[in-house]
């Protein structure tokens, strides 16, 4: 065991875990972080992404040591109040089914639009084959970035 | 899981109980006695099935009494009480009901929710909007029928009087209570204002902030995190495991083998590893070595040699019209195909969980993501000697249904382990425990042969079944009804079934059997259509214009889906270029009736679906986002589907998780276009009709793209990639 600092939405926390343990068992384990989700453990399917200064990564095979230091966001950190462009757009479209691997999406999705805030079909295609949705809702996914790009557009940029 | 939507409640007659309560709020509840009985109103055993109330700042809230998996019913119920409540969306909140007995069947499955609870529902909107109306017009002292509801408002039409509903409570309750019968329901569409609109899912909110909602985001104080070791190969037992060097791991709190009962749906055998958190748990379950004792040698290998040995066998006859052996001699051409699909897994992004607390006094608490949570508690009841009534089952959300959580393993092994350890427990299966240990759709082999008289018109249908059984019946989820079309929509028609036997766990599976079958039957018919030299679609719509006999299918609702479906896609109309092909299939199942029509491009043997084209009939629709969201959906799902196989060696499965059973990613996803006919049907569930006809209207557009028939899924067996 060992003493990391963590810096999660802005919060610091000290947490005496193994080092390699992986982050998304910090978070919801330790921190009672549980928007973070856990699916397939071995990186393949995206439901655990968080922002590691500000780049999606799977928080599944991330040794939480790795993340010390970092700025770590998940989705309980994106705006708690649902008021970010990209969870709006997600509400309106009514993207949820189970609603499971939601949150590894809207952090994929709200990273793309970060870097790339009006992003083609194919910038789409790219960024979220890396996450996984068992419901099926991708059709919606897509509609969703690119109405969250408009409410972006319209109130003159910053996510 | 029934394919019949109309065998709900006859003999039982709805009836209404009005309170109030202490704070002032109105409460209204549905329930149901039986019609001999006395008033049951009167009874203090009266059970409400629903109930709305009304609190004195005029908010509604409405219990859902159903889980939630995606499937909307905890958004699409409570519009329909807001629709004929009269009441804005906004005022609506949703409260997740536990398992109540009082509140009947809480099951997801069989798209029965919408059926179940559409009477209900209106019911006790509409009765509380009368009782108000009438409170409201006793007042002013002017007849009822002056009187009309307007978002949570009675207003007087002649004088334009208003009074909000929040002030009409006291007096609406000391009214009588209005009779069931003469309460005027709203049905159709023209009636709606809220219902057939697109509303969000009233979870949004909390699914977009990360807020705990789902079974696994439950935490208790003191609670420890639990896996659990099966054996790999069905049914083996724990003869020793090296339980000593496991529990010393860090972080380990208990380690104990579990002796289970023989029940393949129930507590199976294995070895819990206790812990501070799951991935301590998971750590140590590495160094757990088990000696296990086991017997089953199933595998695909063994199943394929015996399903070909009993492709010669004549099988046992479930049905036979006419003379098939004599149509099939007189026909001008016969057409012979086999077709195959594999065993395919759930795979719920959630992989299945649950959290008990086990008090001193014997009460059991859990947490459960449960499609069939009373199944569950009698499991465990039975399984551990608790009686049911010191039970108490709390319902999540569920991050994905599919059929798999109808079983309740997971809950019994977590209740196992919470009495054992006496403090909370949260059991978390692996991915790979999920994907081993799932109840899978069962594969099948269907030996087709039709014959087409001089017209084109198929007069002969002979079909061998090959499918798995135990003991002389079809495992679950692997049996065909008899009357299932094409029966009755030929003169001659013969079904035999031989049975294969297997030791595999099996089950439900989204639209269990239909989305297996259907694609065998609706890419064979597009072979004999196009072996009688007519149109897929002109052969289909004929093939549903008359029957033999009692017809298998609504043949006029089933026509209209086909035609809707084709004339949106522009079938016959549009010129293709080479590479580019469409395909359709029609179905009907759970009440539900969907015909898509699928669009692909292909390079040599890489596909890409483009589009799928759908026309939906399910009466009027509840929630336009929710009904469009399972049909895309489906349509996903039977793609992602048709490239996936779970396939055995030793009696136990091969795959274990998304590197081997690769889900569909979302840049091979179609898109999709909805178009529904709000036919004067009362509504029915959406969450299983639209996946049937997807994966054969995908196949038949890639014939169409490629000249490549598939008969053997998934399609990398069949030489294509997607
Ligand atoms: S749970 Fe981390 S990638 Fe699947
Ligand atoms: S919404 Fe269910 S897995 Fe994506």
């Amino acid at each position: 065991m060992s003493e990391l600092s963590l810096t999660i939405n802005g919060t610091d926390h000290t947490i005496d875990v193994p080092p390699d343990m992986p982050l998304l068992w910090a978070l919801r384990d330790v921190l009672n972080l549980t928007g973070t989700k856990y699916s397939c453990g071995i990186g393949t399917c995206g439901t655990c992404t968080v922002l590691i200064n500000g780049v999606p990564m799977r928080s599944c095979v991330m040794p939480t040591a790795s993340a010390s230091g970092a700025t770590i966001s998940t989705i309980e950190g994106l705006d708690p109040s649902g008021g970010h462009a990209v969870q709006r757009a997600w509400n309106d479209e009514d993207v949820p089914q189970c609603g499971y691997c939601q949150g590894g999406q809207i952090l994929t999705a709200s990273a793309l639009l970060a870097r790339n805030p009006d992003p083609s079909d194919s910038d789409i295609d790219a960024a979220m084959s890396a996450v996984l949705c068992r419901c099926g809702t991708y059709p919606r996914i897509r509609k969703a970035i690119k109405r969250a790009s408009r409410y972006m557009s319209d109130e003159g940029g910053d996510a | 899981m029934s394919t019949c939507a109309n065998d709900v409640r006859i003999d039982r007659r709805a009836f209404l109980k009005v309170s109030l309560l202490a704070s002032g709020a109105l409460v209204i509840g549905v329930g149901y006695g039986s019609s001999s009985r006395a008033r049951a109103t009167d009874s203090d055993t009266w059970a409400p099935n629903l109930y709305v109330r009304i609190d004195t700042n005029g908010r509604v809230t409405i219990v859902s009494k159903n889980p939630e998996a995606g499937q909307g019913v905890k958004t699409a119920f409570p519009m329909v009480v807001a629709e004929c409540l009269n009441v804005a969306w906004e005022i609506v909140s949703v409260e997740q009901a536990p398992l109540d007995d009082r509140y009947g069947r809480q099951v997801i499955g069989g798209s029965r929710g919408t059926p179940d609870g559409w009477n209900d529902l209106r019911i006790a909107g509409t009765a509380a909007c009368e009782l108000l109306k009438s409170a409201a017009a006793r007042q002013w002292n002017v007849p009822v029928a002056e009187c009309n509801a307007e978002n949570g408002t009675v207003i007087h039409v002649t004088s334009d009087r208003t009074i909000p509903y929040a002030d009409l409570l006291e007096a609406a309750a000391a009214l009588p209570v209005p009779e069931v019968s003469e309460l005027k329901l709203k049905s159709r569409p023209e009636e709606f204002q809220l219902l057939g609109t697109f509303v969000p899912g009233v979870d949004n909110p909390m699914i977009v902030t990360g807020q705990p909602l789902f079974g696994c985001d439950t935490r208790l104080d003191g609670m420890l995190y639990a896996v659990y070791e099966k054996c790999p190969t069905f049914g083996g037992r724990v003869r020793s495991a090296n339980i000593n060097r496991v529990r010393s791991q860090p972080g380990v709190t208990h380690a104990f083998v579990v002796k289970g009962t023989d029940d393949l749906t129930g507590l199976l055998p294995g070895v819990a590893i206790v812990a501070e958190t799951w991935w301590a748990a998971d750590s140590a379950r590495k160094k757990l070595k088990v000696d296990w004792d086991t017997e089953n040698s199933d595998s695909s290998e063994a199943y394929e040699r015996r399903a070909k040995a009993l492709a010669n066998e004549s099988g046992e006859t479930l049905r036979a019209d006419g003379d098939v052996d004599r149509a099939l001699d007189e026909s001008r051409r016969i057409i012979e195909a086999t077709y195959y699909y594999p065993f395919v897994s759930h795979a719920n992004m959630e992989p299945q969980n649950c959290t008990a607390r086990y008090s001193e006094s014997g009460q059991l608490e859990l947490w459960a993501p449960s499609q069939n949570p009373k199944s569950g508690r009698a499991l465990i009841s039975r399984t551990m000697g608790i009686p049911e009534d010191r039970i108490h089952v709390n319902l999540t959300r569920i991050g994905g249904g599919f059929g798999r959580r109808l079983r309740s393993d997971f809950m019994v092994e977590c209740a196992w382990i919470a009495r054992e350890i006496g403090r909370p427990v949260q059991l978390q299966w692996s991915r790979e425990d999920d994907m081993r240990h799932d109840f899978y759709r069962p594969a099948a082999w269907h030996h087709f042969k039709a014959g087409i008289d001089i017209d084109g018109r198929m007069i002969a249908f002979d079909h061998h079944f090959v499918t798995f059984g135990r003991n002389g019946e079809t495992v679950s989820g692997a049996g065909l009804s008899p009357n299932h079309y094409p029966a009755g929509l030929v003169p001659s028609f013969r079904l035999t079934q031989s049975l294969l036997k297997t030791n595999v766990p099996t089950g439900p599976w989204r639209s269990p059997g239909h989305s297996a079958y259907c694609w065998a039957y609706q890419s064979f018919f597009d072979e004999v259509a196009l072996a009688a030299e007519r149109d897929p679609l002109e052969f289909r719509l004929d093939l549903l214009s008359r029957s033999f006999g009692d017809p298998p299918l609504d043949l006029k609702r089933t026509r209209g889906t086909l035609a809707l479906a084709a004339s949106k896609a522009g079938w016959g109309s549009r010129e293709l270029e080479p590479g580019r092909g469409m395909g359709m299939a029609f179905h009907f199942d759970h009440g539900g009736f969907v015909s898509h029509v699928a669009e692909v491009v292909a390079d040599g043997a890489n596909v890409k679906v483009e589009k799928v084209y759908s026309g939906i009939d399910v009466g009027p629709i509840l929630n336009l986002s929710g009904a469009k969201n399972q049909v895309e959906g489906a349509v996903v799902d039977a793609l992602s589907t048709a490239q996936l196989e779970i396939t055995f060696a030793n009696g136990a499965a091969r795959q274990s998780n998304f590197d081997d059973y690769g889900l569909l990613r979302f840049n091979l996803a179609p898109e999709v276009e909805c178009h529904f006919i709000q036919s004067d049907n009362s509504p029915t569930g959406l969450g299983e009709p639209p996946i049937a006809a997807a994966t054969p209207a995908i196949c038949n557009a890639i014939f169409a793209a490629t000249g490549k028939r598939i008969r053997e899924l998934p399609f990398s067996r069949s030489g294509i990639r997607v």
